[in-house]
């Protein structure tokens, strides 16, 4: 073991001092209303004793090591188990003490991510393995005090759904669903998406070739990058009607500009030594082009593929705002809003962001296959 | 072969000298464009123009009238250049600035929400840039999020965040901002993490040795290496903000803003009141990035750091 491993920061000494004093209080106090204590629900106390137990137990010195950090984990997700299940079963009713608790699970979730990330790892996996550990455990405490805040303190589901009813939502129409993905992802974005970006790379070959075109073209590519193009919404809708092209249109038009600028920039991005030493080689234009400029131009172009992947979803989704046939995630946001079916919302928001992060995945994927070579994807 | 790769001689050609820099060939390609575009309005409105005519039963009309008359249709498919300038004319000058028909008072209500949404975020992205770059905890656990954020397409939360924050009874700028302030904070914190992460390890070591706390070398070093960066994310930021503007306002009924006059004239086919809004946001984005731009200019040449 790794002298490192054994001492812990001063982060983690506040930490742990503060589960072990916050579940010893909330031992003492009331979980909901004013007559029912914490030691009267079995699994909140075990719950509050093992955090106490730790944390105090980790303060003093004692279980800073492997299994100390593994029982920490399994204690504070043991509690935020407990709290769950227990707050659904008295919504809107509970008081300082099961507060108290939420927040001693909470830092010791907190503990856990703050060992975690003061682990040394060996070998390439554990660490890859570890860092994609630490955001993912981020984001499980966020949805976990999501849920217990919501349902704690009674939140109206118009307002904030919690995580387990848009859940329910999401797998009970799952047809509705994947109806609307059909037609937004799978129609508009994906062509729209293709088209604009391949014609994007080829207008910038074209302009590449002539350089009037490439200073004239350059600084007004540039200018509507930066402007508001998801205006032209509704024109679009207006001219290709409701269905799917006018989204596509929209996308294609959203696409088309960070495509354009980023492989003009990228194909300036060769050397002349490198460019003369295809000269040398007496390399034609093409040839240039395909072996030498083409692969330097790669992380630009990358570049603005994922620019635009999260592009694309947007521009197909708030052009559905501007009139669509009775399908469509933009349409139905923006209907189940106005019928105040707020789940529903946000399981389609739900499908929307993983749609969008797989689709950008994917394409960082990609890169990462293509341009193993550059220094940005060896660091 | 010589004669023509020697660059032209001033005295001969005035515009030779002119078309070699970037604003020569801008003029050309914007001219070209604006050509473009009065072709495009004019195909595109024959049709209905031509139906007219038979519903008037006027056969054989000329050439030239049928291109004057599809030039200036009341709703025409595609409005013409001088169409828009002529009604952002009558819409910004003409009318009082308080008037609901003004595109000034629209302009305004986007513009606020705009700047307050673009303070919210860039605030908020230089506070979470700072955690971050101090905690390594931060670092690991919140830096992924923040980009996977982006991939949410947050604007489809637009309308829900509005309707639902005016059901509780927050309504007027606040709930518009907050979109802004979603999509600006993003740019504003990747570049000053990066910005702030940009001091070389030889300075650091430097404040080091002047046993510097890690409040003085963040104001003495990392803040001022930051600056650069984060002007330039603050000019994606202010654009990004200026859409999330635009899209916070299409769900609130069409009350007031460019993205309700948007959503207004697709309401009513008034084309041209759509393209005058779309081209008064294109400025407005234009001027509020160029403002930023003057500003970066003069702050980085007190600072030393202009190139």
């Amino acid at each position: 073991m790794n002298e490192c491993f054994l001492r812990p920061r001063g982060n983690a000494l506040i930490l742990s001092a503060a589960t072990g004093l916050l579940a010893l209080a909330s031992l003492l106090s009331n979980a909901f209303g004013d007559d029912f204590p914490i030691v009267s629900v079995p699994r909140l106390t075990i719950a509050a004793v093992l955090l106490a137990v730790l944390g105090c137990a980790f303060a003093l010195g004692f279980i800073r090591r492997l299994p100390g950090d593994i029982a920490i984990l399994f204690s504070s997700l043991f509690s935020a188990y407990a709290l769950i299940e227990t707050v659904s079963e008295h919504p809107a009713s509970s008081s300082g003490g099961f507060w108290l608790l939420t927040l001693a699970a909470w830092t010791c979730g907190w503990l856990f991510v703050e060992r975690l990330a003061a682990w040394q790892a060996v070998g390439l996996g554990a660490k890859r393995v570890i860092n994609l550990a630490i955001p993912l455990l981020f984001g499980v405490w966020l949805l976990i005090l999501w849920q217990i805040v919501v349902t704690g303190f009674g939140v109206p589901k118009v307002l904030l759904p919690a995580p387990s009813e848009i859940w329910l939502r999401l797998t009970g129409s799952v047809p509705t669903l994947w109806a609307d993905f059909q037609q937004t992802f799978l129609k508009a974005v994906l062509f729209g998406y293709a088209a604009g970006c391949g014609a994007g790379f080829v207008i910038a070959i074209l302009v590449d070739r002539v350089p009037f075109l490439r200073r004239g073209l350059l600084p007004i590519g540039n200018l509507v990058s930066a402007l508001p193009i998801i205006g032209v919404a509704p024109i679009m809708v207006m001219w290709f009607g409701f269905d799917w092209p006018s989204k596509a249109a929209v996308v294609i038009i959203m696409t088309f500009f960070p495509m354009l600028v980023n492989t003009v920039s990228g194909l300036a991005a060769s050397d002349a030594m490198q460019k003369d030493l295809m000269r040398t080689y007496a390399a034609g234009y093409w040839q240039t082009l395909v072996k030498l400029r083409l692969p330097m131009a790669m992380p630009f172009i990358f570049n603005a593929l994922k620019i635009n992947s999260t592009l694309a979803l947007i521009g197909a989704i708030v052009a559905e705002f501007f009139g669509t046939p009775i399908v469509g995630m933009g349409f139905r946001i923006s209907t189940e809003v106005g019928r105040m079916n707020v789940d529903m919302v946000w399981a389609e928001i739900a499908v929307a962001a993983l749609a969008g992060s797989l689709f950008y995945g994917l394409v960082a994927l990609l890169e990462k296959r293509l341009t193993f070579w550059h220094p940005s994807q060896r660091g | 072969m010589t004669a023509s790769t020697l660059p032209a001689s001033r005295s001969t050609n005035p515009f030779a000298g002119l078309m070699r820099g970037t604003t020569g060939p801008v003029i050309v390609v914007v001219l070209a464009l604006l050509a473009i575009w009065y072709v495009a309005a004019v195909v595109l409105n024959t049709p209905f123009q031509r139906d007219t005519y038979a519903r008037a039963n006027q056969s054989d009309v000329p050439f030239s009238q049928l291109v004057g008359d599809t030039l200036a249709q009341e709703r025409p498919v595609l409005p013409a250049p001088h169409q828009v300038i002529a009604e952002m004319w009558d819409t910004t000058v003409k009318k009082a600035v308080t008037s609901k028909r003004s595109l000034v008072y629209h302009t305004w209500i986007t513009l606020s929400t705009t700047l307050l949404g673009f303070l919210i975020g860039t605030l908020l992205g230089v506070l979470i840039a700072i955690g971050i770059v101090h905690s390594r905890v931060l670092d690991k656990s919140l830096m992924p999020w923040v980009i996977s954020s982006q991939t949410i397409p947050i604007l489809a939360i637009a309308p829900m965040i509005i309707v639902v924050l005016n059901a509780v009874g927050i309504s007027g700028l606040l709930p518009k901002a907050m979109i802004s302030t979603y999509l600006s904070f993003f740019p504003v914190t990747v570049g000053m993490v990066k910005g702030l992460r940009s001091p070389e390890i030889i300075h650091l070591d430097l404040m080091h040795t002047y046993s510097a706390s890690k409040l003085q070398a963040f104001l003495k070093l990392r803040l001022p290496y930051a600056v650069p960066y984060l002007f330039t994310s603050m000019k994606i930021g202010i654009a990004a903000s200026l859409v999330g503007a635009i899209v916070g306002e299409l769900p609130t009924g069409a009350v007031a803003g460019l993205g309700a006059r948007l959503l207004a004239g697709s309401y009513y086919g008034q084309t041209v009141q759509i393209w005058s809004a779309l081209i008064m946001a294109a400025l407005l984005a234009g001027s509020l990035v160029g403002l930023i731009g003057i500003a970066e200019k003069i702050t980085l040449k007190r600072m030393g750091m202009a190139q």
